[in-house]
């Protein structure tokens, strides 16, 4: 019916100038802290790092140069100069750093994706069903947030073995509780206001009801967590690094970079300090940027 | 004698907008033993002209007036510690949500003994004591027990009564209500308002009355400012106010009463909102919504102009408005 | 009151229940057999294996296993590691005080500086003091901590020669133990310069494991006071004409400290995650060192052991935070359900 199209068209339009409102209105919540659009601008260099790892690195990052072993930093030209200076195998600190860029990228993001899409299948079902599926996936939660993540990783990671992958598995089970109980709680706090009655009402169905309805309004805190998530998914994406249980050997991860040159770390600082140093970088970007999202999203803080 | 006089007072918030003027200008009068109503709707900077006079507004207010003296004391220079001897003691405030205006961590007892300890250096038995006469002159029965009660045991009515007992606790000069029955049952409305009204002639202080009920103005006050939008807009004395208002918005107040209304269709109502931040309007801020505005009246502000003891801000008052139904 | 604490330990038996059933899960989880995992012996003959699973009780059923396994877990037995063969408990107990000491200093650390200056903060909210403070406390939790230990021992031990670089006392000194305490313990033994080294042995790893937990309580006691700063009471008080001091330390402070002690509850999980990057570091002989160790060598039990002795310590310590708000704000104790 002519009718139809049209109102569907000017409806589809109106969404999307409502979206693009929406947007704008965030930009300049967002962009009201200079340190959060830093954090974003340092992020977007990190990605860009990543991806173009292959044409700015300076070397290969597996080429061990034998006659070059523990390099301080040094800039020039000669043989054994060095930016970041050479580990113990006499690879390039520097390279190796932004190559690592690349393994802390993919495990914050595996992390958060699988927390997102799980945690909030989990809430959501446990918001819409309560009972004895609220009780057990609950109580399942709990237990899992009574161990520490740290310790809950490890233990997985020795079942699962050692592995970027399985750390970025067991990272992602120790964090789902978080994410279950935000959908589950701002679900409940959405599912009793009237809007949704109203949908049910008019016949939504409960999958509708579930992920159309109600959903979209509980995001903001999500996001803010899936922000918290990705630099946390770092750090102890690292940190298993660090203890030999993540990214193995000769990944060029963070984490494993340090735990490669503990040893001469009193006597070559540079391949235990510039590393740490990007992790440090990274999640303070990431958690500036966070920050910046909460504020933003947080309609309390809103001055009309 | 006059126990407190303001010229001029003015507050202005920063806020991301820009600066915001909640209060304009306000001149204000008290003797011992007055009765003063503040009256207008919400925004019209009734309660932040109090709260300001008291030193209780946030970092983000900026305070200025020509004069604001209490008792010989010039509350603009005043250090926060020299002000902070009389608040409680010689002004008191009591404020609207009773529920919420009460620490839930520390029992009645205690919230009213830390007056007393603090500007009358009372002992523990001493407090004790005059706690409990506290309690029975606000109309709270069983006073002992009650000291001992946290403020969720209270209801809603108890809980007023308790922070009036606060805060009469040190014998004021003068006592700033501001709306205190607002946020209780209708029934017991009347009775905190009462209990003001008596106390206030027990103590022979004076009694500042912030409300939006014009029916509380007409049974307690003696006199009355009425605000619009951060702008005392008249004053005078209740009867007088009643019977023949000048200014257009007193004169639609008071058209809006349903008491007053009973031999219309419709009640009627005030057009328009009252201007925020954004939408001042230039001349006389009531000027948009008054039935009465003429061509002028957006041209520039009337200022306020006193005879005897009244005032108004109106280039066209009302005269001889008839209210004899 | 009772009531109150019944309820609360009512809530903790499902989580015991899900703890224990996931380390014991744990063993069966493990890839390939777990009798040769458990025995620790490999290649073993047809008879050796049926004697060893009986041995271990893993021809029972599952849940006859999970049974056997809890009710050895209430009788205080964890079992024995494969390693020394001592009961899990007694290792465990053995090495526990030495990461008790340092956790309690580094929280007391976190606290002692963390509450105020998040305070602090929010009563000078918007001015350098308090954005610096943020930014400060923002950089501390953004840290690898592990990094950050490495960096002092560089600087301090290494470049400056000011700190010992590992271990919990020098090996001059030879302090018999007593509570497991070693700071206690060197002050009874009344060795000279015992104590003294002991604490020269605890800065780094005081300050290493400390500094997470106090960027987060500083800032988490910042947001709770900027709650409580906005409440109508607070403004009453201030209308009574109280001090400051008071009506920040005592009024805004009480109401806020829900929130704190929430907090600083919370972040005994993560000392316990931080103690062992910390205690890997610094070789301090603790529990999470063990681990680790374990974990590397395959003692499975040892792993299983501490993971539910680890998960129970929280569970109490969250129960005494549960206890504490009730005290500290007597509405919660009245209206809890």
């Amino acid at each position: 019916m002519s009718d139809g199209t049209v109102g569907s068209v000017a409806i589809g339009a109106r969404k999307s100038s409502m979206l693009r409102q929406n947007l704008k209105e965030f930009w300049y919540y967002f962009s009201e802290s200079k340190t959060a659009v830093i954090g974003l601008a340092f992020l977007v260099g990190i990605i860009l790092m990543a991806l173009t790892a292959d044409v700015i690195a300076p070397h290969d990052p597996t080429v061990q140069y034998r006659d070059c072993l523990e390099q301080p930093p040094t800039l020039g030209a000669d043989k054994c100069n060095f930016a970041f200076g050479t580990d113990y195998a006499g690879r390039d600190m520097l390279s190796r750093i932004i190559y690592g860029t690349r393994l802390s990228l993919v495990a914050g993001g595996m992390v958060v994706i699988l927390c997102l899409s799980i945690g909030i299948v989990f809430g959501v079902v446990a918001g819409y069903f309560r009972g004895w599926v609220d009780i057990v996936i609950m109580r399942i939660m709990d237990t899992i947030l009574s161990v520490p993540g740290l310790l809950m990783a490890l233990v997985l990671v020795a079942i699962l073995g050692p592995g970027l992958l399985n750390a970025m598995i067991a990272i992602s089970i120790t964090y789902l509780p978080h994410f279950v109980r935000l959908t589950r709680s701002s679900y409940m706090t959405e599912s009793s206001k009237e809007y949704v009655i109203a949908s049910k009402v008019a016949g939504a169905g409960k999958f509708r009801i579930m992920f159309i309805t109600i959903l979209p309004n509980c995001m903001a805190p999500l996001i803010v967590q899936a922000t918290l998530s990705f630099s946390t998914a770092i750090l102890d994406t690292a940190a298993l690094g660090f203890l030999g249980m993540g990214a193995q050997p000769p990944a060029p991860e963070w984490g494993t970079l340090i735990a490669e040159n503990r040893d001469l770390m009193l006597s070559a600082p540079w391949t235990v300090t510039f590393p740490g140093l990007a992790i440090l970088l990274a999640v303070l970007a990431i958690n500036l940027m966070g920050d910046g999202l909460r504020d933003a999203l947080d309609p309390k803080m809103k001055r009309s | 004698m006059s126990l407190l006089e303001i010229r001029n007072l003015s507050v202005e918030f920063q806020t991301v907008a820009g600066n915001f003027r909640a209060v304009d200008g306000v001149d204000l009068d008290i003797n011992e033993t007055d009765l003063l109503s503040i009256v207008g709707e919400s925004g019209s900077g009734k309660s932040v002209s109090m709260l300001a006079l008291m030193g209780l507004l946030p970092w983000t207010a900026n305070v200025t007036a020509d004069k604001m003296e209490f008792a010989g004391l010039d509350l603009l220079t005043i250090s926060s510690r020299e002000r902070r001897k009389i608040i409680g003691k010689d002004i008191s405030m009591i404020f609207q949500e009773p529920m919420s205006s009460l620490n839930p961590c520390f029992t009645v007892g205690f919230q009213i003994g830390e007056s007393l300890k603090q500007h009358l250096g009372l002992d523990r038995k001493a407090r004790k004591k005059r706690c409990i006469e506290l309690l029975d002159l606000v109309g709270i029965p069983a006073a002992e027990e009650r000291l001992k009660a946290f403020p969720h045991q209270l209801s809603g009515g108890m809980s007023q009564r308790v922070m009036i007992a606060m805060a009469i606790a040190c014998n004021p000069k003068l006592l700033i209500a501001d709306e205190p029955s607002t946020a209780l049952d209708v029934t017991i409305q009347a009775q905190i308002i009462d209990l003001l009204v008596d106390l206030q002639n027990e103590k022979g202080m004076a009694l500042v009355l912030i409300t939006h009920d014009m029916g509380v103005v007409a049974e307690t006050a003696k006199q009355v400012i009425v605000m619009y939008a951060g702008q005392q807009v008249e004053q005078q004395q209740v009867d007088a106010l009643f019977a023949t208002p000048r200014h257009p918005y007193t004169h639609a107040l008071l058209n809006a009463l349903p008491e007053r209304s009973l031999h219309l269709d419709r009640l009627p109502t005030i057009e328009g909102v009252v201007p925020g931040a954004g939408d001042r309007p230039s001349g006389c801020l009531f000027s948009p919504r008054c039935e009465f505005a003429q061509d002028d009246c957006n041209q520039a502000v009337p200022a306020m102009e006193s005879t005897g003891g009244s005032a108004l801000r109106c280039f066209h008052p009302i005269e001889n408005a008839d209210r004899g139904q | 009151m009772f009531v109150f604490v019944l309820n609360r330990i009512a809530l903790l038996i499902p989580i015991f229940f899900g703890v224990t059933l996931v380390s014991f899960g744990f063993i069966r989880m493990l890839p390939g057999d777990p009798v040769a995992a458990l025995a620790g012996e490999r290649d073993m003959t047809p008879e050796r294996h049926a004697e060893m699973m009986a041995k271990l009780g893993l021809d029972k059923p599952a849940w006859q296993q999970y049974l056997d396994y809890v009710w050895n877990l209430l009788h205080g037995d964890f079992g024995t590691s494969v390693l020394t063969n001592r009961p899990i408990l007694d290792e465990f107990m053995e090495l526990f005080p030495a990461t008790i000491e340092l956790g309690v200093t580094a929280m007391a650390l976190a606290v002692i500086i963390g509450v105020p200056i998040g305070i602090f903060a929010a009563v000078k909210r918007g001015t350098i003091f308090d954005q610096g403070i943020m930014g400060l406390s923002l950089v501390g939790y953004s840290m690898p901590i592990f990094w950050w230990g490495l960096l002092l021992i560089i600087l301090f031990s290494g470049v400056w020669g000011l700190t010992p670089i590992s271990g919990r006392i020098s090996f001059l000194y030879d302090v018999p133990t007593v509570t497991g305490f070693l700071l206690i313990d060197a002050l009874l033994s009344g060795e000279e310069g015992a104590f003294a080294s002991a604490m020269h042995h605890m800065i780094l790893p005081t300050i290493v494991l400390g500094t997470i937990p106090l960027a987060i309580i500083a800032r988490q006691t910042r947001s709770a006071m900027l709650e409580v700063l906005s409440e109508d009471y607070v403004r009453t008080a201030r209308a009574k004409g109280l001090s400051p001091l008071r009506v920040y330390g005592l009024h805004a402070l009480r109401n806020a400290m829900i929130t704190v002690i929430t907090v600083i509850g919370l972040q005994v999980g993560t000392l316990m995650a931080g103690a062992i990057l910390t205690e890997t570091i610094f070789s301090w002989p603790g529990i999470g060192k063990w681990i680790i160790f374990s974990v590397f060598s395959r003692d499975y039990y040892a792993v299983q052991g501490g993971l539910v002795l680890i998960a129970m310590i929280i569970m109490a310590v969250n129960l005494i935070v549960d206890l504490l708000y009730g005290l500290i704000n007597p509405r919660i104790l009245h209206t809890s359900s």
